[in-house]
Parts: C-alpha cells; sequence; structure tokens
C-alpha cells in the first residue's frame, strides 16, 4: 500500500456493513486517490474535473490525471474505449495524481475490467451494475458477472444501478433518451459528492454558465445530480461518508483556480507576450497532446494573439520564424512526430539568431508512438537533433501548474538571448491538472523586448557584449535593410562568409551565447535531506512522485535528498557541485536514461538510473522503493 | 518629400555569384527595375527565398531579405505578412524548390490567397546542386542523376498554381526584361496572392531549355502574349490566333484558312470560371506557342484581411485582452490569511 493511503485511518474491514449502518459521522482521510472510469461517451472528463473543481474549490489540494482511449471511436463498451481521470486530493502536498486507487467508479464492466489492477485491496468500487448485461460483459472477455462471483473479493463493491435510477429520476419531467444517457456522470458525481461530502453549489452554479442557453439541460443534469446525492443519503448501501482532513497549515493566501498544463503554457504565453508588449504568433500543426495550445491560443484573439493552423509543422515553425523576424513573440507547439519534422528551420532559427519557442508536449515514441500517452524520451531530440552545432536553451516544466511560470521563463530568455528556446512538457502534465495560486503581475520577471532602431552604425551580428545576442532589427524599419539566412554569418556584418577562422569563431559564439543563459538562472534547490548520503536528480514531470517519495522517505527516517533540473541547457552553474557532494546519486526519468547519460558524461559521476516507459507516470511508491534499496545497499 | 528613388538604390553591395550568363541577371535587373517604378520604400519590402541558384536573389537586393531552407519560404513569407500585413513581401524560389521538396508549402500558399508574390525561376534542373533533374524536367531528359533519360513526366507549375487557388498566375520569359517588370508591377498591385512563372535559362546545367522563345527572333512564332480584352493572335505579322474548336484550342492561320479575328479567342483575365485560364495554361510546346502574361487574375478575400479582421472583430465584441482578467477566468476561490 503506498505511503499516501497508509497515513489514513483505514474504514474498519472487519466490521461488516449491517453492523455499520448506524455510525453516521464521517469518517476523516488524509490523501485519497479516485479514479472514474468508463466509456469514451460516457463524460468521465468532464465528472472528474468537476469533481477535482468542487475539491479544490473546498480547500483541498488536487492533482489530477487524464487518460484518454488511444481510439476516439473505439467501438462501445471495449476495452479500447475506455476513458479515465484520476485525482488525489488530501489536505496537503499533493504532487501527484496518486498511485493506487481508493476509490473506483466504474460505469461499465470495460472500465472495471481495465482499471481493477490499479485499485488497492480493500479499494471501493462504485459500479453502474445496469450495463452488466450478457452482452457487455462478453465484449470485454468476463465469462460471468464479476458482481456475481467472487471475482472482486477482498474489494468494497458498490453496485449501484446508475443508468436506471437516472432514467427514473428524468423521464418524469420528459427528458429526452439521449440526454438521460449523458446525464449519468452527474448522478455518479451527485453520489461521489455525498460520498466525501462536498457541496454540489459549485457544480450547479457550473451547470447554470455552462448551459446557460439550454435550459432543458440544466434541469436535466441539475435533477441528475441531485438523484445521485439523494440516493447517497437516503440508501443504506454506504457504511459510511467521508471527510478530508482539513490542512494543518493554511495555503498561502490569494486567489486560486484549477488548470492543466496546456492552458497554464498558453496563459504563460499571453502573459509574456502582454509583459513584454509583443504580438503573440503560434504556428502549430494538430497533434496530441499538443493541440490543446493550439486551441486555447486561438480562442484568445481578444488579445494581440495571431494562431497559424499550418499545413504541416515544418510549415508551423518557418511561419513562427517569419513572424518573430517581423516582430512577434513566436511560439510553435507540437509533440516529438512533428518536433522531428522543425529541426531544419530550428537550425535556422539557432543560425538566424531570432526570438522562437518551441513546445514539445512529449508522448511515447518512437515514431507514433502512444499518442495518448507520457513520456520523457524527447530530451536528446531537443538538445541535439539539428545537423551541425546547434546549441539552444531548452527547459522542462515539471507539474500543471508549473507550465506557466516555464512559458513565461522560454520568452524572456529568448528575447534576452536572441536564440530559440525549447519547452519540455508531457502528456501527463498537459492534461493533468492542479490548483494553482494566481499570482499578480508584479511578481513576474521583467520581460523586455527591444527593436534595434538606430540606422548609425548598424551591424546585424554585432552582439551585446554580456549576453553576446544580437540586435532585433525588423522589416519596416528604415536604414536597417538587411539580410540573413542559413548560410554562415560574418561576426559583426552579417554578411556571408563561409571562411574558416570565421565559421570557428561563430561557432562558438553561438555556444557561448547559450552558456552565459546559466549566469541567469536561480540557483537548484536542494529538497528534502541536504545531508543525505543520497540525492535523487529529475527533471519534468517526475517532480511530483520524486517529491513526495523524498518526502516520504524521510518521514521514515531514510534520509534523501532530491534537485529537480528545469533548466536542460545550460545546465545550471551548481550542479555538477552538488553533485559531488553526495555519495549516491539517482536519476529518475520516464525513459532510457538520457539525462542520466547526459550527467554521467558531463560530470563524471557514477550516478545510478531508475527508468520507467510503459507510458505512465512514475508512482510514488516505485521511487520510494529505489530509495530504500540505495539507501540500505 | 524624399527623393525619388533610381534602380540602383534597389541593388545590394554584395558581389553577384551566378554564373556568367545566367538568366538571373536579367530577372534581377527587372525586379530594381520594377521597384524602383513603384518606388517601394526599400524598408518595406522583404524576400524571402529557399534554397537554390535563384534563391540567392535576396541578398542582391538592398531590401530586407530572407534565404531560409529549401522549398519552405512560402511558410516564412506567411509569417511575415501575418505579422505586418503592410510590407511588400516577395518569394523567389527555383523549380525544385517550389514544386519538389517546397510543393506541399506552394499548393498552400495558392489557396491561402495572402496578398505575398512568389517568383518561381523555371529552369528546368538543379542548378545550385550541380544538373540533377527537376519535377519541371521533360521526360527523357538525360541529367547527371538520370544519365539513361528521366522516366517521371514533368509538372507544370501554371495549371498547378491555377488549380491551388492562385488569384493572379502569370508567366514570362527571362530575356524580356520590359515583360517581367510590368508583370512585377501587376502582381505588386494585386490584392492577393500573385504567382509568376519566369522561364529562366541555365546556361550552364540546362542551356537552351526554353530555347524557342530566349531569342527575341524566334519569340513572335513561339509565344502568344497574352492581352485582356484582344483576340489571341501570334505569329510574325500576328496572323495565327487561337480558335475554340468544341472543347479544344486550336491554331488558325487567319490568311492561309481564311479565317476572321473576330472568330478567335479573346482573352478574358478576370474571368470568374477558370477554363479559359487552365486552358492555355496546359498548352504545351512544340504543339503550341507559350502563352506568355498574365493568365488570371480575380479578386477574393485575402488571407492576412481575413486573419486581422477576425482579431480585430474578437476584440471589438469583448474588449481588448486584460492578463488580471484571463488569469482570473472560470471559477476561482479564496483563500485567506
Ligand atoms: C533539405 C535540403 N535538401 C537538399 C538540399 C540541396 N539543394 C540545394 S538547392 C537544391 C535544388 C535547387 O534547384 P532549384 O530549386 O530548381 O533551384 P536552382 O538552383 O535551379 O535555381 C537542392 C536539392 C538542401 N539545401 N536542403
Ligand atoms: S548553375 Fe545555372 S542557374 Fe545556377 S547560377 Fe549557374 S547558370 Fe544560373
Ligand atoms: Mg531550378
Amino acid at each position: 500500500m503506498q505511503k499516501e493511503v497508509s497515513a489514513k485511518k483505514a474504514p474498519d474491514k472487519s466490521s461488516s456493513i449491517d453492523e455499520d449502518r448506524r455510525s453516521n459521522a464521517p469518517e476523516e482521510l488524509d490523501i485519497t486517490t479516485i479514479r472514474f472510469a468508463g466509456d469514451s461517451g460516457d463524460g468521465m472528463q468532464l465528472l472528474g474535473t468537476r469533481f477535482a473543481n468542487t475539491s479544490a474549490v473546498f480547500g483541498e489540494d488536487v492533482m489530477t490525471l487524464a487518460e484518454y482511449p488511444a481510439e476516439i471511436r473505439a467501438p462501445a463498451g471495449t476495452i479500447a474505449g475506455v476513458s479515465g481521470f484520476q485525482l488525489s486530493m488530501g489536505p496537503q502536498d499533493i504532487y501527484t495524481a496518486g498511485d493506487m486507487v481508493d476509490v473506483l467508479v466504474a460505469m461499465n464492466p470495460a472500465a472495471l475490467k481495465s482499471n481493477l489492477e490499479h485499485v488497492r485491496k480493500d479499494g471501493i468500487l462504485i459500479v453502474n451494475e445496469d450495463t452488466f448485461t450478457e452482452k457487455n460483459l462478453k465484449k470485454v472477455g468476463y465469462e460471468e458477472n464479476p458482481l456475481e462471483n467472487s471475482a472482486l473479493a477482498g474489494y468494497r463493491v458498490f453496485p449501484v444501478g446508475i443508468s436506471k435510477m437516472t432514467a427514473t429520476a428524468l423521464e418524469p419531467l420528459g427528458v429526452e433518451r439521449e440526454q438521460i444517457g449523458k446525464s449519468k456522470n452527474l448522478f455518479a458525481l451527485g453520489l461521489i459528492c455525498w460520498l466525501f461530502n462536498m457541496p454540489l453549489d459549485n457544480t450547479l452554479n457550473w451547470l447554470k454558465t455552462k448551459f446557460s442557453k439550454k435550459p432543458e439541460v440544466i434541469k436535466a443534469n441539475t435533477e441528475a445530480l441531485m438523484a445521485g446525492n439523494k440516493y447517497g443519503d437516503s440508501n443504506e448501501l454506504f457504511v459510511t461518508s467521508y471527510i478530508i482532513k482539513q490542512p494543518e497549515h493554511k495555503k498561502q493566501p490569494g486567489t486560486y483556480r484549477y488548470l492543466n498544463g496546456n492552458s497554464a503554457l498558453s496563459m504563460g504565453l499571453i502573459t509574456a507576450a502582454e509583459q513584454a508588449g509583443l504580438h503573440l504568433f503560434l504556428g502549430s500543426y494538430p497533434i496530441t497532446p499538443a493541440s490543446d495550445v493550439l486551441h486555447e491560443l486561438s480562442r484568445h484573439k481578444e488579445f494581440p494573439v495571431t494562431t497559424f493552423q499550418a499545413e504541416d509543422e515544418i510549415a508551423a515553425i518557418g511561419a513562427a520564424i517569419g513572424a518573430s523576424y517581423a516582430g512577434s513573440l513566436a511560439i510553435t507547439s507540437t509533440s516529438g512526430p512533428g518536433m522531428a519534422l522543425k529541426t531544419e528551420f530550428l537550425g535556422l532559427a539557432v543560425s538566424v539568431e531570432l526570438p522562437l519557442v518551441v513546445i514539445n508536449v512529449m508522448r511515447g515514441g518512437p515514431s507514433t508512438g502512444l499518442p495518448t500517452k507520457m513520456e520523457q524520451s524527447d530530451l536528446f531530440q531537443a538538445l541535439w537533433s539539428r545537423p551541425g552545432e546547434s546549441p539552444l536553451i531548452v527547459l522542462a516544466a515539471n507539474s500543471p501548474k508549473d507550465c506557466f511560470d516555464t512559458a513565461i521563463e522560454a520568452c524572456r530568455l529568448t528575447l534576452k538571448y536572441m536564440t530559440p528556446v525549447i519547452i519540455l512538457s508531457d502528456g501527463y502534465i498537459a492534461n493533468g491538472s492542479e490548483a494553482w495560486r494566481i499570482p499578480s503581475l508584479d511578481e513576474l520577471p521583467e520581460m523586455k523586448a527591444q527593436f534595434h532602431t538606430d540606422a548609425e552604425k548598424f551591424h546585424p551580428y554585432q552582439r551585446d557584449p554580456k549576453t553576446l545576442a544580437r540586435p532585433w532589427a525588423i522589416p519596416g524599419t528604415a536604414g536597417l535593410e538587411h539580410r540573413v539566412g542559413g548560410l554562415e554569418k560574418e561576426d559583426i556584418t552579417g554578411g556571408v562568409d563561409q571562411s574558416p577562422e570565421n565559421h570557428e569563431k561563430m561557432v562558438h559564439y553561438r555556444a557561448e551565447k547559450v552558456r552565459r543563459v546559466c549566469a541567469d538562472i536561480p540557483p537548484l534547490e536542494i529538497e528534502g535531506n541536504p545531508v543525505a548520503d543520497l540525492l535523487v536528480v529529475g527533471w519534468g514531470s517526475s517532480y511530483g512522485a520524486i517529491t513526495r517519495a523524498v518526502m516520504n522517505s524521510n518521514n521514515d527516517g531514510v534520509p534523501v535528498a532530491s534537485v529537480h533540473i528545469k533548466h536542460l541547457s545550460p545546465l545550471p552553474q551548481d550542479l555538477g557541485d552538488i553533485l559531488k557532494r553526495y555519495k549516491k546519486v539517482l536519476i529518475v526519468e520516464n525513459n532510457l536514461g538520457q539525462l542520466w547519460t547526459l550527467l554521467r558524461s558531463i560530470y563524471l559521476v557514477d550516478a545510478k538510473l531508475l527508468s520507467k516507459v510503459n507510458g505512465v507516470p512514475f508512482k510514488i511508491s516505485e521511487v520510494e522503493n529505489k530509495i530504500r534499496e540505495m539507501v540500505k545497499g | 518629400m524624399a527623393e525619388a528613388l533610381v534602380r540602383k538604390d534597389y541593388v545590394s553591395d554584395v558581389e553577384v555569384r551566378w554564373c556568367v550568363g545566367c538568366g538571373d541577371y536579367g530577372i534581377l535587373k527587372a525586379f530594381t527595375v520594377a521597384m524602383a517604378k513603384l518606388q517601394l520604400p526599400r524598408e518595406k519590402v522583404v524576400i524571402v527565398s529557399g534554397i537554390g541558384c535563384s534563391s540567392r536573389f535576396p541578398y542582391y537586393v538592398d531590401t530586407y531579405g530572407f534565404h531560409s531552407v529549401h522549398g519552405r519560404a512560402p511558410s516564412v513569407a506567411t509569417g511575415v505578412k501575418l505579422t505586418q500585413p503592410d510590407l511588400s513581401v516577395w518569394i523567389v524560389t527555383g523549380d525544385g524548390d517550389a514544386l519538389s521538396i517546397g510543393g506541399n508549402h506552394f499548393i498552400h500558399l495558392m489557396r491561402r490567397n495572402p496578398d505575398i508574390n512568389m517568383l518561381l525561376f523555371n529552369n528546368q534542373i538543379y542548378g545550385l546542386t550541380k544538373g540533377q533533374a527537376s519535377p519541371t524536367s521533360p521526360q527523357g531528359k538525360i541529367t547527371k542523376s538520370t544519365p539513361f533519360g528521366l522516366i517521371d513526366g514533368p509538372m507544370h507549375p501554371l495549371p498547378m498554381a491555377l488549380t491551388a487557388g492562385a488569384t493572379f498566375v502569370a508567366r514570362v520569359p527571362d530575356t524580356d526584361n520590359a515583360m517581367i517588370t510590368d508583370v512585377l508591377i501587376q502582381a505588386h498591385k494585386h490584392k492577393g496572392v500573385s504567382f509568376v512563372e519566369i522561364m529562366q535559362n541555365c546556361n550552364i546545367f540546362n542551356d537552351g531549355a526554353w530555347f524557342p522563345i530566349a531569342k527575341k527572333a524566334n519569340r513572335a512564332e513561339n509565344s502568344i502574349v497574352l492581352k485582356h480584352g484582344e483576340p489571341m493572335t501570334f505569329g510574325e505579322n500576328n496572323s495565327k490566333g487561337f480558335r475554340l474548336k468544341g472543347m479544344d484550342i486550336e491554331i488558325v492561320d487567319m490568311e492561309k484558312d481564311g479565317v476572321d479575328v473576330s472568330e478567335l479567342l479573346v482573352h478574358d483575365m478576370y474571368s470568374k470560371d477558370a477554363t479559359l485560364a487552365f486552358k492555355l495554361a496546359n498548352l504545351q510546346h512544340p504543339e503550341f506557342p507559350y502563352p506568355l502574361g498574365v493568365f488570371r487574375q480575380i479578386e477574393a478575400p485575402v488571407y492576412e484581411s481575413g486573419v486581422s479582421k477576425q482579431e480585430h472583430d474578437v476584440a471589438e465584441k469583448l474588449g481588448r485582452g486584460d492578463v488580471k482578467k484571463m488569469l482570473h477566468s472560470g471559477e476561482t476561490w479564496e483563500v485567506s490569511v
């Protein structure tokens, strides 16, 4: 059993339901993980998001993980068509969407079958029994109804007639059959809200705004929500309801919202452009799991934001480079396969030294790979996948809300150093959500964009002595007419120059420029026990699992420290010293050891690797076990 | 009032590196003449190119210039245009650049219809890489990469452009300075995408590809200059012409065949229906003379105008965006001290 769950007061397993019926006081829980699973048409993402929102508004720390089926139109009722949404909630320090599931809501046999392995022993299964028909059971290879034999022994199973009861509640109101089907998830939400003693008003308000033009939908959904809630209340099926502990120390005061990684990236980009006083330009081509950045920015035309859906990823970055050349803050967003297509243009961006932010929301590869699953296997691609010596800045976002800060940091650096920046996010944090304290604008870093206008002694490749950035001289500026391109440029003048000395000099300039970013990034933060023998190093979305695992280990008397690397190119100045301070180093990443190879080769450190490449983020317990093993061994 | 700009003002101080005798020189000259005639402020002109001999063009013109990557200048140019719609944006490309590696970008540029002018220097060969077959090389062509003859058939840029939705389509020979200048000026004035095929001689790797029209003396017999509203005539004394026979274009000799000029096809470059332009664009030499001049020019919504208008309308409707408002949108909650 995972750490998080072991901290909670386990419900009394020995007592039978009958005996417990009278105990009505809700039981207090610490960290709890809930998973909603159903057919892709069952509205599981919405159900999960609504519940996560409700608990966040209620004051819980929440982190979520969305799992979409790989096939959009997988046949109904099949395992391939199962969509899942997991969330972990607790009073504080929720860093992941949870390891093992405490409560599974399964809307059909496929959802039950494919998710049972995630549920801890003695976990709660709330199952829509109406869908357990012979036909549906067959579809997923259940010979017998698992609700009727001993297949689910060891779990606390609650069969609920969600479909029928929704219909019973809505039919008298004259709601159409199709809408009844769509409202099932609200019945489930009502029931889960009852189970966790969460209020409904937040969902009711949401329904009112969301369907303001469709009063009949508001009515149907409200009725279903209430019916589910009442069912929990009046039915004695459930022994007890639960309540999540109140936080011991208060959260930082302020206004909070709940957001996912792709929205956070989008909002970060708009914020950066506004802070810098620039027009934001996005060139993109749809690809999972990055498309939402295109969707989100396309919704924000009230800002100076232009979105260009190009004919392919190559044209998308090409247009972004053109836009940057002409003075926009230019972005291109994609995932691994699209990154592969962008490489030639990325080399051009390095060569013409223009600002550009490239977002790679990573998924499993190679090739089409696992479009809807996460992986961190594009680190090498980001660092080196371009012809020639082609250094650029690479940043990794470590959580949904960190995507906002990473977007701002990327824009700050690209504008200051006039060189492209790659942001690595992944499918986990792109679709995962958490509560975020909205920063006030004066908390944000300074963002400056300066177009060169002085025609006196203008040289396109005359560098700023400190940053080595070249001037940004945009078309339309009289007196600065000049040519740029991918051919090697002469130092200072920017004219074509392929001479040996000049090329060597320019290669070094480009490398040095990126290296100088080191002096512009904050020192690494060591978490956990700084004087432990073991240091865990991670990057990107493994932050949550590592941080929690390190916290749990130290609480259990296993001393361990961790650092998380956001700036992957250039690497932080202090990283080398930090690595040397520890007897043992463990690198945790969702690939076969890319950061591991990098750090071993640069710092000659005998680091060990914890690798995972099954398309699923690290569990806290996996990191914790490895920490124990290394501390002992 | 600033002094009028002369041709030389548009010539950069970069030494031109094309082979002596290359057709690109004539095009460069005509381009700078057109610039001077249009009196375009130099800072308002951006030339974006791909890779190839032709794509060195921007270095030689003293405006803004961007030598990008092979085949993909249209995307860079589109980004420039979307950011600064009032710039005069030109793409210079080659037959390999535009039609082979850049074929996809080419058709999408045409269909979007931004106010960008694309000049395709068609020499039917890969010049810069020293003489391989290109997508416009004729079948059977012996080149370095096809020593026993080219097997694939050629692609015709004009019908391609028309099919993809180009709103201004023209063709000119590299040797007719006046015609190039004139067509470039029209292309600039056209609101929407302009596609100009320039029949360019690569005297090193494909000399004489356009031989029938290269010399002024041969041009009358081997080409037909399209003029809006005028009957389609050609030949020494303009005695020959195009007539429609059923669905096909046929050549008639007015004197010999006793055909009156009134029976000839009359060019209508503004026709909403692209059929005539398409038929003309498909005529192949030597069965037919090469049609030259402007095949088609129509009005259609301009891409960047549509983009700006939409952005403007949304901002008008919702009010100018405000970061704080955006960050606080949706459901929020307060945590107090
Ligand atoms: C990605 C890429 N592939 C190949 C090349 C090599 N290359 C440069 S120019 C060219 C063909 C040029 O032919 P064309 O576009 O007809 O231009 P021309 O030189 O004839 O003017 C090729 C294949 C390149 N620069 N980049
Ligand atoms: S190789 Fe051909 S196209 Fe290239 S510069 Fe020489 S003559 Fe011109
Ligand atoms: Mg060519």
